[in-house]
C-alpha cells in the first residue's frame, strides 16, 4: 500500500471538506442576496456576515487545487483539462463574485449596487454549480484515454452526474447559508433564516444525499456505507434541531453531515482518484497519479506545520467577528465626497 | 486553430494582466503598513489620513489581484496539462506552499485589517496589516521559485520521462529565484513610488489651482484651508506633501535596487540561458558591445539584416560577466550549439499532433526580446529620473503651478507598470522555444527540459481555448475600466472619500476598540 499517497488523498479530502464547509456558506449567502434579502440594508447585513472571511474561505479552494497539483499532478492535469469549459465558467463566476464583494459599496447609487448584487448572485451560483459538477465527475468518471486526456470533444464530460453534483453543492450551500445567517445575524433576518431553513432543509439536501448514495452504489464499501448512514442521520438531526430553535447545534449537525458525506464519498472511491469511463485500466489512482515520495514527504512536513496554523488563525478570525450583525449595525452608505473646490462650488450654485 | 498559439496568448494576456495588480499590491501594501506604523507611533492625524486614503486605493486594487490570480492557478491544469504532468513533482510544491503558507495569511489577516478598525487594539490591528503584507511578499517568493525553476531547473532528475525532485533545498534556494525575487520586489516598489508621486502631485497641484495654497516671493508654500470642503484643511497639505516625498524617495531607491539585482540576473542569464542574452541584444555575432540602437529586420531569424547603429563596447560583457572583454556569444554561434545538444526537430510523438517532427526554432522573437529589455530599463530609468526631479521641484513645500507638469506626473504612474510588463514579456518570450529551459550549469539536471510545443493540453481543442481567451479578455478589459474608474473617483475625492468621518466632524478619528454592542460597524461593505 502506498502510504504517503494515501495520506495525501486524505489531506485533499480534508481540504475539499474544509472548502465546502467554509465557502459553502459564503457561496450560499451570495446566492441569497436577491432571493432572501428584502432591502439594501438587509443585503448589507448579509454581505457583512461574510465580509471579513470570504477571501480566506476561498483560499481553501486554491489550496485544494494546489495540493492536487503537487501531490497528484496527473489527477490535476486530467481533471482540469477535461473540464475546460465548465471550469472557465467557474473562474468567471469567482472573478465577478470577488470583485463585486469589494466594489459593491464603493459607489452610492442603486444602479451600481444592483449590478454588483447580480454579479454576486450569479457568480456564486455558477461557481457552486461548476465546482460541484467537477467534484462529482471526479468520483463518477470521465472519458479519459491511456494518457489521461479527454476523448469525445468539449462536452464529453456532460452526464447526469455533472448535473447532480452541481445541484448538490448549490443545494447544500443554500441550506448551509441559511443556518449560518441564523447564527450570525439578529432581528428579523435571523428569524426569517430559521423559518426558511426548517422549510427548505430537506429539499436542499436531497441532491447532495443522492450524490453520496450514487457513489456508494457505484463503488461503496461497508465503512463508506456506515458513513453514509451517519451523514443521513446528521441531516435529520440538523432539521429537528433547527425546528427546535437549537441554532448552534443545528449548524454543527450540518457540518457533521458534510464531513460524513464527503468522507463517505472519498472513502468509497479510494484508491481511485479519477475513474476513466472508457477502460478501468486507464483509471487514475493514488498509486499511478501521485508525485514521488520525496515530494510528498516534503509536502507532508509543510502541511503539518501550515494547516494547524491556518485553522488556528482562521478560527481566531471567526472569534474576533463573532458578534451577531443586525440591520441596526449597518452604517449609512456615503457618497464619495469631491475634494475639489470648484466642483463643490458648482454643485452648490 | 492551433491550441498552442491560443494557449500562449491566453497565458501571456492573463499573466501580464495579473501582474498589473500584483506589483501595486506588494508595493503599496508595504507603503501603507509603513504609514500606519508612523501613525501608531506618533499619533499624528496626517499619518492616519495617509493610511486610510492609500489603504482604500490598495484595497480597490488588491481584489483584482485576487480575482485574476485564481485564473493563473487553474490554468496550468486546464491549458497546459502535459506541462503539469511533466513538472508536477517539482513545480506543484511551491504552488501549493504559496496557497498554504502565503494566500491564507494574506487573505485572512487582510480581512482582519479591513474590518478590524476599532474592533482590534491598535497595535494588534497594525500587526494584522504587516502580517498580510508580508504574506504578499512570501507569495511572491513562492511563485518566483516556481517560475525561476522553469528558467533554471535545479534539484531534479529525469525519471520515467518526467521531472522528479531530488533536492528541495536546491529548488528553494535557486540562485535564479533569489535574484529574480529581489528584482521583482524592487520593481513592485518602483510601481508604488510612482503611484504615490503622481497622485500626491495631482492633489498638491489642485490645492494651488483652487487657491488654497499659495507661494510667497521666495517660492515657499503658504498653506491655506478651504472652509467648508471636508478634508481640505492644513493637515491635508501635509498628507500630500509627505506622500509625494515618500513616493519619490521610494521610486529613486527602488530603481537603484532593480539595477543592482537586474545586473545579477544578467550574469546568471549569461550562464543559464545564453540564447536569451543574445536575443536581448539582437546580437548575431560574438562580441562585447551593448547595443543602444539596432535597426533592420529583427524578425529575420538568420540575422541577415540587422545593423547595430549605436553600440557601447564592453558594456555587454560587463552585464554578462563583470568585465569588459568577455565575448558574449551571438545567435549565429549559439544555434548550432543548441542543435547539437538538443536536436534539430521536435520528437515524433503523436501527442504533439501537427507539430510532431517539425524543425525547432531556437531563436526567440527578437523584436520582443530586444525592445522588451530596453523598455524595461528605459521606463524604469525615466520614472527614477522624474522622481529625483520631483524631489527638487517640491523642496519649497509645493508643486509648480504648471498643468503640464502635473499631467506628466500623473501619466508617469504608468511607466513602472510598463517596465514590469516589459521585463516579464522579455523573460518569458526569451525562454522560447522552451517552457522549461535546459540547464547547462548543473550536472544531472540537463535532460530535464520541455518544449512549449509539447506542454499544451493534448485533449483540449483550439475552440475551447479560444472561447476562454475571448471571455477572459473581455471580462478583464471591462474590469480594468471599472477599476480605473473607481480609482479615479476615490483619488479625486481625496482623503474625505476614504474617511467619511471628516465630513461629519464630532466623531473622533481614532478611538480604540468599541465595546458597545449597539454601535454601528466601524467598517462595513
Ligand atoms: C520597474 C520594474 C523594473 C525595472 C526598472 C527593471 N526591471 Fe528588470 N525585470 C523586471 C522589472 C524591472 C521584472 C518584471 O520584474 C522582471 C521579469 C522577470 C523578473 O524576474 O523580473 C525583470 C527581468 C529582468 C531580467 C531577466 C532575467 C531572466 O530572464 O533570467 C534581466 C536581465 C533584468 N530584468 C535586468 C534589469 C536591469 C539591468 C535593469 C536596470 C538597469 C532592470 N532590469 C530594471
Ligand atoms: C509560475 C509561474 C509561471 C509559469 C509556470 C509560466 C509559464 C508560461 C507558459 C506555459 C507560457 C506559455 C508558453 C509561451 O508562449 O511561452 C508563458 C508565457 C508567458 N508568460 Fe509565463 N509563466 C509564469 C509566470 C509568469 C509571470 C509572473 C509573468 C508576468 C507577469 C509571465 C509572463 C508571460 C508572458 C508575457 C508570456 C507570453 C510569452 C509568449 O507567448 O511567448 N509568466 N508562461
Ligand atoms: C503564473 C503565476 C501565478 C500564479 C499561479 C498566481 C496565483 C495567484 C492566485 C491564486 C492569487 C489569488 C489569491 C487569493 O485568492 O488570495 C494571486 C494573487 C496574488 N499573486 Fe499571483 N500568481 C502568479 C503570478 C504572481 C507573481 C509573479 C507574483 C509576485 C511577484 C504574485 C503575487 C501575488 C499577489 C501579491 C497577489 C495578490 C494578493 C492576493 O491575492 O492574495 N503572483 N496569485
Amino acid at each position: 500500500m502506498e502510504v504517503l499517497p494515501s495520506i495525501w488523498f486524505i489531506a485533499i479530502a480534508v481540504l475539499w471538506t474544509g472548502y465546502l464547509f467554509l465557502e459553502g456558506f459564503d457561496l450560499g449567502v451570495g446566492m441569497l442576496m436577491k432571493l432572501f434579502a428584502r432591502s439594501d440594508r438587509e443585503r448589507r447585513v448579509l454581505l457583512n456576515t461574510v465580509g471579513p472571511v470570504w477571501d480566506g474561505n476561498e483560499v481553501w479552494l486554491l489550496t485544494a487545487g494546489g495540493a492536487t497539483f503537487a501531490a497528484f499532478p496527473h489527477w490535476y492535469a486530467s481533471l482540469f483539462s477535461a473540464l475546460y469549459l465548465p471550469l472557465t465558467l467557474v473562474l468567471l463566476g469567482l472573478i465577478f463574485r470577488a470583485v463585486a464583494f469589494e466594489y459593491r459599496g464603493k459607489i452610492n447609487t442603486d444602479r451600481w449596487r444592483n449590478a454588483w448584487d447580480w454579479a454576486i448572485v450569479l457568480g456564486s451560483f455558477v461557481a457552486a454549480f461548476g465546482i460541484g459538477a467537477a467534484l462529482a465527475l471526479s468520483t463518477t468518471g470521465l472519458p479519459l484515454n491511456a494518457n489521461g486526456d479527454r476523448v469525445g470533444g468539449p462536452f464529453a464530460w456532460f452526464t447526469p452526474y455533472a448535473l447532480l453534483g452541481g445541484l448538490a453543492v448549490v443545494g447544500f450551500a443554500l441550506v448551509h447559508a441559511l443556518a449560518f445567517l441564523m447564527i450570525k445575524t439578529d432581528g428579523e433576518i435571523r428569524h426569517r433564516a430559521r423559518a426558511w431553513l426548517t422549510r427548505w432543509l430537506p429539499l436542499g439536501l436531497v441532491p447532495i444525499a443522492a450524490w453520496v448514495v450514487a457513489v456508494q452504489l457505484l463503488h461503496g464499501k461497508w465503512f463508506s456505507w456506515v458513513l453514509t448512514v451517519l451523514a443521513v442521520a446528521a441531516a435529520v438531526a440538523a432539521w429537528l434541531l433547527a425546528r427546535r430553535q437549537a441554532e448552534g447545534k443545528a449548524f454543527l449537525s450540518l457540518g457533521i453531515f458534510l464531513a460524513a458525506g464527503t468522507s463517505a464519498i472519498f472513502s468509497a472511491v479510494y484508491p481511485v482518484v479519477l475513474p476513466s469511463t472508457l477502460d478501468p485500466a486507464f483509471n487514475l489512482t493514488v498509486a499511478n497519479a501521485s508525485s514521488s515520495d520525496y515530494t510528498l514527504g516534503l509536502m507532508t512536513v509543510v502541511a503539518c506545520i501550515g494547516l494547524p496554523l491556518v485553522i488556528a488563525y482562521q478560527a481566531w478570525t471567526y472569534w474576533v467577528f463573532r458578534r451577531r450583525i443586525s440591520a441596526a449595525h449597518i452604517p449609512d452608505s456615503h457618497t464619495v465626497l469631491p475634494a475639489v473646490v470648484r466642483k463643490v462650488l458648482k454643485g452648490q450654485s | 486553430m492551433d491550441p498552442l498559439e491560443i494557449a500562449r496568448w491566453q497565458f501571456g494576456i492573463t499573466t501580464v494582466y495579473h501582474f498589473m495588480m500584483v506589483p501595486l499590491t506588494i508595493g503599496l501594501g508595504l507603503v501603507v503598513a509603513f504609514m500606519q506604523t508612523l501613525w501608531y507611533r506618533s499619533g499624528k492625524a496626517e499619518y492616519l489620513r495617509m493610511t486610510k486614503f492609500w489603504g482604500k486605493l490598495f484595497l480597490i486594487n488588491f481584489i483584482m489581484g485576487v480575482a485574476t490570480g485564481i485564473v493563473q492557478e487553474f490554468q496550468f491544469g486546464m491549458a497546459w496539462s502535459e506541462y503539469s504532468r511533466f513538472v508536477g513533482d517539482v513545480f506543484g510544491a511551491p504552488l501549493a506552499m504559496e496557497a498554504l503558507l502565503a494566500f491564507f495569511v494574506e487573505s485572512t489577516f487582510l480581512g482582519l485589517w479591513i474590518f478590524g478598525w476599532k474592533q482590534l487594539r491598535k497595535g494588534l490591528h497594525l500587526a494584522c496589516l504587516w502580517i498580510a503584507v508580508i504574506g504578499s511578499v512570501i507569495s511572491a517568493y513562492f511563485i518566483i521559485v516556481a517560475n525561476s525553476w522553469m528558467q533554471h531547473p535545479v534539484g531534479v532528475t529525469l525519471q520515467d520521462g518526467r521531472g522528479r525532485m531530488v533536492d528541495a533545498w536546491a529548488v528553494f534556494t535557486n540562485n535564479t529565484a533569489i535574484v529574480a525575487f529581489s528584482h521583482t520586489i524592487m520593481g513592485a516598489l518602483a510601481v508604488a513610488g510612482g503611484f504615490l508621486l503622481g497622485i500626491a502631485w495631482y492633489h498638491l497641484w489642485r490645492r494651488r489651482t483652487d487657491g488654497i495654497d499659495t507661494v510667497d516671493e521666495n517660492g515657499r508654500v503658504v498653506v491655506g484651508e478651504a472652509a467648508g470642503v471636508p478634508g481640505r484643511d492644513k493637515t491635508d497639505h501635509k498628507v500630500w506633501l509627505r506622500s509625494l516625498r515618500i513616493g519619490a524617495v521610494i521610486a529613486a531607491i527602488s530603481f537603484a535596487g532593480t539595477s543592482i539585482t537586474g545586473d545579477l540576473q544578467g550574469k546568471l542569464m549569461f550562464v543559464q540561458q545564453p540564447m536569451k542574452m543574445a536575443a536581448a541584444e539582437a546580437a548575431c555575432h560574438d562580441g562585447t558591445q551593448f547595443s543602444v540602437l539596432s535597426v533592420g529586420d529583427l524578425g529575420s531569424k538568420d540575422c541577415s539584416n540587422i545593423v547595430a547603429v549605436i553600440e557601447v563596447p564592453g558594456l555587454l560583457s560587463f552585464l554578462a560577466k563583470g568585465d569588459f572583454t568577455t565575448d558574449v556569444k551571438g545567435v549565429n554561434t549559439l544555434v548550432p550549439e543548441y542543435q547539437a545538444k538538443y536536436g534539430t526537430n521536435l520528437p515524433n510523438d503523436p501527442k504533439l499532433g501537427d507539430r510532431a517532427g517539425k524543425a525547432i526554432q531556437y531563436v526567440p522573437v527578437m523584436e520582443v526580446t530586444y525592445w522588451g529589455f530596453r523598455m524595461m530599463i528605459g521606463f524604469g530609468g525615466l520614472a527614477a529620473l522624474a522622481a529625483v526631479v520631483a524631489l527638487w521641484l517640491t523642496r519649497r513645500g509645493t508643486v509648480p503651478a504648471s498643468r503640464w507638469l502635473m499631467r506628466l506626473a500623473v501619466f508617469g504612474i504608468l511607466a513602472p507598470f510598463g517596465a514590469n510588463a516589459a521585463g516579464w514579456i522579455f523573460t518569458e518570450m526569451g525562454r522560447q522555444p522552451f517552457v522549461v529551459a535546459p540547464n547547462p550549469d548543473v550536472t544531472g539536471a540537463d535532460p530535464v527540459f520541455m518544449y512549449t510545443a509539447a506542454a499544451v493540453s493534448p485533449g483540449v481543442s483550439g475552440g475551447e481555448i479560444l472561447t476562454s481567451l475571448i471571455l477572459l479578455s473581455a471580462v478583464y478589459a471591462a474590469l480594468m475600466v471599472v477599476e480605473v474608474k473607481l480609482l479615479t473617483t476615490y483619488i479625486r475625492g481625496g482623503v474625505a472619500s476614504a474617511m467619511p468621518e471628516l465630513a461629519h466632524p464630532g466623531k473622533d478619528e481614532d478611538s480604540g476598540p468599541s465595546s458597545d454592542d449597539t454601535d454601528v460597524l466601524a467598517f462595513a461593505y
